[in-house]
C-alpha cells in the first residue's frame, strides 16, 4: 500500500513530453472513471490537434451514489493528483486547466484548492475550478464540456467530441482523478502502477475505499473490508452500470480488466457492492432502476420515457409479485431502448437490467408480492 | 466504390411526432413511446427518394441521411 497513504507533498514535476504517452502506453493504463478507454489514446487525439490550445479537465464529479475513491484521493494526495494534470498539460500543450469537482465533496474541493495554492505561479495562472452538481450525468465527459462552457451538466451529442471540440472549443482531455494520479505515478517510478481503488459497498463489515494490488481477487477485497459472512447473495461489480455476479461465482476472480471482462464483467468506476440474502435482489433492482430513471437528463425520449418503464415494470413485480406481462416487456424494453440516446446513460442502466435479469433469473420469476421496500 | 448513405436521428432534438415512421415503415418503426428506431445498415438505392423525403418532412429537423464513416462505438 504504497499511494493512498503515501505523505502527500508538492514537488518539482520531472520533464515529460511525448515519451510519456509511450509510457503510458506501455503500462497499459486505462481510464478509472468508469469507461476504461485507452488513456494513450485519447491523449494522443489530443496532442496531436492541440497547437498549445488544449484543455485538461481534472474529473472529480465522481457522480455514482456508492463510489468514495475519487473523493478520498483528491482529499489524501491532492498533489499527486494536480501532478498528473499539470504533466498532461505539459505533455498536450494546454492553455487551460479546470478543476472538476463534485458540488457536495467538500473535503476533496478543499484538499486540492488547498494544494493548488502551493503550486508553483505558472502552473496556477492557467487553473480554474468549476463545481460538478450532484447528477449521475454530471461526470460524463460531454456533459463536463457543457457545464464548463454554459454553465448545464447534461450531455451534448457526439461528434464532436471532446477531444475535438470541447472547452472553449478546444481540444480538450476529460480525465479522472485517478487516472491522473496513474500517469504521476509512471512519470515518477518510470513502473506499472500495481494497485487501484476500490469502494467496498453494502453487505461488509466495513465499507469505504481500499487500495487493493493488481491480481487481487473480488473475494479477497470484500476479506479486506472485514468480510461478507455466508450471508451474501451477489457482487455488483463496477457500480450501478456494471453487472452482478453470484457471490461464489465471483469469489476467486481477480479485479483486473481481462480477467473481469471473460466473465462479462468490468471494473467500471471501481465500486464492489455486496448484497446480502437478507435483501431481495428484485427490489434492489427496482430500487436502482428508479434510481437512473430519475438521473436521465431528460434530453431523449427513450431514455426519458424508457427508463421510466422498465424502472415502472420492475417495481410492479416488486410490489405486486411476478407478471409475464412485464417480464415480456423487461426483456423487450432493454432491446428497444438500448444504443438510442444521445449519451451512454440508457446503454449503462439497461446493461444493468439485463445482468439483474440473469443473475436473478429465479427471484424475477417468482417474486411475492411483498409491497414496496426502498432499497439502494 | 458506391458511397453508401445512413440515416441517422438527432435524439435530442427528435420529439417523437412519429412522421418518419409513416414515411418510411420500410426503414423506420416506433418504439412503445413514439420515437422512431432506424433499421441498421445503408439505405437501399430504391428508398433514397422516400427516406429524402422523410429528412425533408421531419417537422424537428431531427433526421438526416449521412454519408457512412467508419463508424466508431
Amino acid at each position: 500500500m504504497t499511494r493512498l497513504h503515501a505523505p502527500d507533498a508538492m514537488s518539482p514535476l520531472p520533464r515529460a513530453g511525448g515519451e510519456l504517452i509511450d509510457a503510458i502506453q506501455w503500462a497499459g493504463l486505462v481510464g478509472r472513471g468508469g469507461a476504461g478507454f485507452s488513456t494513450a489514446v485519447k491523449w494522443r487525439a489530443v496532442v496531436e490537434r492541440s497547437r498549445g490550445q488544449a484543455v485538461i479537465v481534472v474529473n472529480g464529479a465522481e457522480g455514482e451514489p456508492q463510489s468514495k475513491k475519487d473523493r478520498v484521493l483528491m482529499s489524501m494526495r491532492p498533489h499527486l493528483v494536480l501532478d498528473g494534470a499539470f504533466l498532461a498539460a505539459r505533455v498536450l500543450h494546454a492553455r487551460r486547466v479546470v478543476l472538476y469537482i463534485g458540488e457536495r465533496h467538500d473535503a476533496a474541493r478543499a484538499a486540492m484548492l488547498r494544494a493548488l495554492a502551493e503550486r508553483p505561479d505558472q502552473d496556477r495562472r492557467i487553473t480554474s475550478f468549476v463545481p460538478a452538481p450532484a447528477r449521475y450525468v454530471a461526470g460524463a465527459e460531454a456533459a463536463a464540456v457543457h457545464m464548463i462552457n454554459e454553465g448545464v451538466a447534461t450531455p451534448t451529442n457526439v461528434p464532436p467530441y471532446p477531444f475535438e471540440r470541447g472547452v472553449d472549443g478546444a481540444p480538450t482531455l476529460v480525465q479522472n482523478v485517478e487516472t491522473l494520479a496513474h500517469v504521476a505515478l509512471i512519470a515518477r517510478t518510470g513502473m506499472r502502477p500495481t494497485t487501484s481503488l476500490i469502494t467496498m459497498a453494502g453487505a461488509v463489515a466495513r465499507p469505504g475505499v481500499i487500495e487493493v494490488e493488481a491480481g487481487t481477487t473480488i473475494g479477497g477485497a470484500i476479506e479486506r473490508a472485514g468480510g461478507a459472512g455466508s450471508s451474501s447473495r451477489a457482487v455488483l461489480v463496477g457500480g450501478y452500470f456494471g453487472s452482478w455476479v453470484d457471490t461464489q461465482r465471483g469469489w476467486d476472480i481477480p479485479l483486473d480488466h481481462a480477467a473481469l471482462r471473460q466473465h462479462g464483467l468490468g471494473l467500471g468506476c471501481g465500486v464492489i457492492g455486496v448484497l446480502s440474502h437478507s435483501r431481495c435482489p428484485v427490489c434492489e433492482t427496482a430500487g436502482i432502476m428508479r434510481y437512473l430513471a430519475g438521473e436521465s437528463s431528460a434530453q431523449c425520449g427513450p431514455c426519458f420515457f424508457g427508463l421510466r418503464a422498465l424502472a415502472d415494470a420492475c417495481t410492479r413485480i416488486a410490489e405486486s409479485g411476478t407478471n409475464g406481462q412485464d417480464l415480456e416487456r423487461l426483456r423487450r424494453w432493454t432491446v428497444d431502448v438500448s444504443g438510442r440516446g444521445a449519451c451512454r446513460h440508457p446503454d449503462g442502466a439497461v446493461m444493468f437490467l439485463q445482468s439483474s435479469l440473469q443473475v436473478f433469473a429465479d427471484e424475477f420469476s417468482r417474486h411475492p408480492a411483498h409491497g414496496l421496500r426502498r432499497t439502494a | 466504390m458506391t458511397q453508401r448513405l445512413n440515416l441517422t436521428v438527432d435524439r435530442i432534438k427528435c420529439d417523437g411526432r412519429g412522421l418518419c415512421a409513416e414515411l418510411l415503415p420500410e426503414l423506420i418503426r416506433l418504439d412503445d413511446w413514439g420515437y422512431p428506431i432506424l433499421a441498421a445498415g445503408p439505405i437501399p438505392e430504391h428508398l433514397l427518394p422516400l427516406a429524402q423525403r422523410a429528412v425533408e418532412d421531419c417537422p424537428v429537423l431531427a433526421l438526416a441521411i449521412r454519408r457512412a464513416e467508419a463508424v466508431k462505438g
